[in-house]
Formats: C-alpha cells, structure tokens, sequence
C-alpha cells in the first residue's frame, strides 16, 4: 500500500474520520478533533509500526496529513503515492 | 440506595500479596471490578487469586523490562487497564550515617521507579479510553519526613509530586490520579512494634489508634469510582488525623 493510503487508513481508524475529509492541509488538531497528547499519541505509534524515531522537536512540527506524510517518505524512503 | 459498581472495570494492583495492597484488590474485587494481583510472593498471590479468581503475575514492577512484558499478558487477556494501583513499596530504615546507597536505590526503585514503570507502560489505553483511575501509595513519611527514613520519605514524597504531575498531563483526558497517604495501619510492618512504641505513637494520632487495611482499601474503591469524577492531583490523608 502506497504511504499515504496506509496513513489515511490509520488516521480514520485512529480519529473516527472518513477518508474523504482527509487532504494535504488537514490539521490534526484544528480539523481532527484532536488535542496534543492525541497527536503524540498517534506518532508514538507511528514509530512503532514504521520502526522509526521522530524526535519530540520534529514531531512538534507535523501538524497536518501533508507534513506528516512527506516526513515519514523521506524518513522510510517509501513511495507516497 | 447508592452503591459503587465496578463490573466491566479491570484494575492492577501491585504489592497485592498481603496487607494494604491485598485488602485493595479484595475490596475492588467485591465491588465488581476484574482484579489482576502483582508481587514478587507468588504464594500470596495464589492466596489472592483463590478470591479473585482472575489472574496473578509474579513481577518485579521496578524493572521496566518486566513490567512490559507483564503489559503483554496484561493486554492480550483483558485488552485493557481501566484501574492502576501503585501499591508495591518496602523499607529499608537506616540513619543517614548508616545508609549505604543501595538502601537507597532499591527503595526508590520498588516505591518510585514501579510508578513511572507501570504508569508509563499502561497510561495509553487509559488516555484513549478516556476514562482512568491511577492511585498511588504514598505515605504520612512522604509528607512529614521521618529520621532513619530519608529514603523511604524520599520515595513518597517523589510519588506524590509525580503523581501531581501526571495529574496534569491526563486530566482532560479523564484520567485521574491521585495519592493516598496512610499512617500508621495494622499490617506486617506494624505487628513488631513494641507496646510502648504503639502508646507513643497513639499520642500523635487524634484517633488514638491504627488503621486497618481496609480504611486504606475503601478509600481507593471511592477514587476508583464515579463518585471521584472531579478529583485529581490530590494526596488523600488516612491516618486517623495524624496530620491536618
């Protein structure tokens, strides 16, 4: 699966979200109805089902699907689409 | 008539084997909750489990390692912790002139450690459940400090400031902690006590006498419930008045 299907996958499992409200500019915590401690949540398990550490002050800076996805592409080295 | 229902409930309870932590796991147990019992006497355990009916691990929650392995078989039985008891402490009293530093390190690890291990380890279902009780055994020592004890207060006062913080980071969460600082109740660490020790020591105390294990183990039945939805970040005093 392509990284940003499979990220969509988890964020609609993860915040109860369709796969149609999820674009390049969603923001975890102003669109998704999450608060900090949802989205550090999310990427703690992140890292664990890519097998990568995104280090507390990147971390801080990936506020949307958009910066998400692209990070963990150039993180991974997994195709994005 | 108004009771408290814990069925559906899973709660953890370290130290469990005997005293406070025991008469903790029984009570939660008679008012419904799943109660997995933790302890390093796994013959105590036994005991317990005859009661509960639900499982006991053998764990020494001050290594992390062994707490996330016990986290596995804690998560594939019962897919969550809805109730954590930080109950598990031991003493090792020396003057400060006599402590040797693994007197220290062992009671800050059992008593201190234990708590960010299991806290650390369980917290996350709790967050995402939304909804959680963490209690955390303090002490009277923690709060007033005690000559021969530096460790042991030591301990108890870092668990209530941890648990002051913690407090902080779930509370919007519904996730509430809270500490409970007993006095002085009729346990194994009590029963050696000379008769004269005992009458100084009801001198301190308003009630004039020591608490049972049971005082400790209703109160945490009350943080457990819904009936402490508003109450987090606090130290609950049982210790007949000992400290006001």
């Amino acid at each position: 699966m392509a990284l940003k299907d499979d990220l969509k996958a988890k964020i609609v499992e993860r915040f109860g979200v369709s796969v149609d409200e999820i674009k390049e500019d969603t923001n975890f915590v102003e669109h998704l109805n999450a608060d900090s401690l949802d989205v550090m949540d999310f990427i703690m398990d992140i890292e664990q089902e890519y097998d990568i550490k995104i280090p507390a002050t990147e971390a801080e800076s990936l506020k949307t699907f958009g910066d998400l996805s692209q990070y963990l592409a150039e993180k991974t080295g997994k195709p994005l689409n | 008539m108004i009771s408290i229902d814990l069925s559906g409930k899973v709660a953890l309870v370290t130290g469990s084997a005997r005293g406070i932590g025991k008469a903790i796991a029984l009570k939660l147990n008679a008012a419904g909750a799943k109660v997995i019992g933790i302890d390093l006497d796994t013959n105590g355990l036994e005991k317990l489990k005859e009661k509960t009916k639900e499982e006991i691990y053998t764990c020494d929650v001050s290594s992390f390692t062994e707490v996330e392995e016990l986290s596995k078989k804690v998560f594939e039985k019962y897919q969550k912790v809805d109730i954590l008891v930080n109950n598990a402490g031991i003493t090792r009293d020396n003057l400060i002139m006599r402590m040797t530093p693994e007197e220290w390190d062992l009671v800050l690890n059992v008593n201190l450690r234990s708590a960010f291990n299991t806290v650390k380890i369980f917290h996350r279902s709790m967050l995402r459940a939304r909804w959680g009780r963490i209690i955390n055994m303090a002490s009277v020592i923690g709060l007033m400090g005690n000559s021969g004890q530096a460790n042991y207060a030591a301990s108890k006062g870092g668990l209530i400031a941890f648990t002051k913080s913690i407090a902080k980071e779930f509370a919007k969460k519904n996730v509430l902690a809270n500490c409970i600082a007993p006095g002085l109740i009729e346990t194994k660490m009590t029963e050696s006590l000379s008769e004269t020790t005992k009458e100084e020591y009801f001198k301190g105390i308003p009630q004039g006498k020591f608490g049972q294990p049971d005082d400790v183990a209703n109160i945490v039945l009350f943080l457990s419930s819904e009936f402490s939805a508003y109450l987090t970040g606090q130290v609950i005093h049982c210790d007949g008045g000992m400290i006001m």
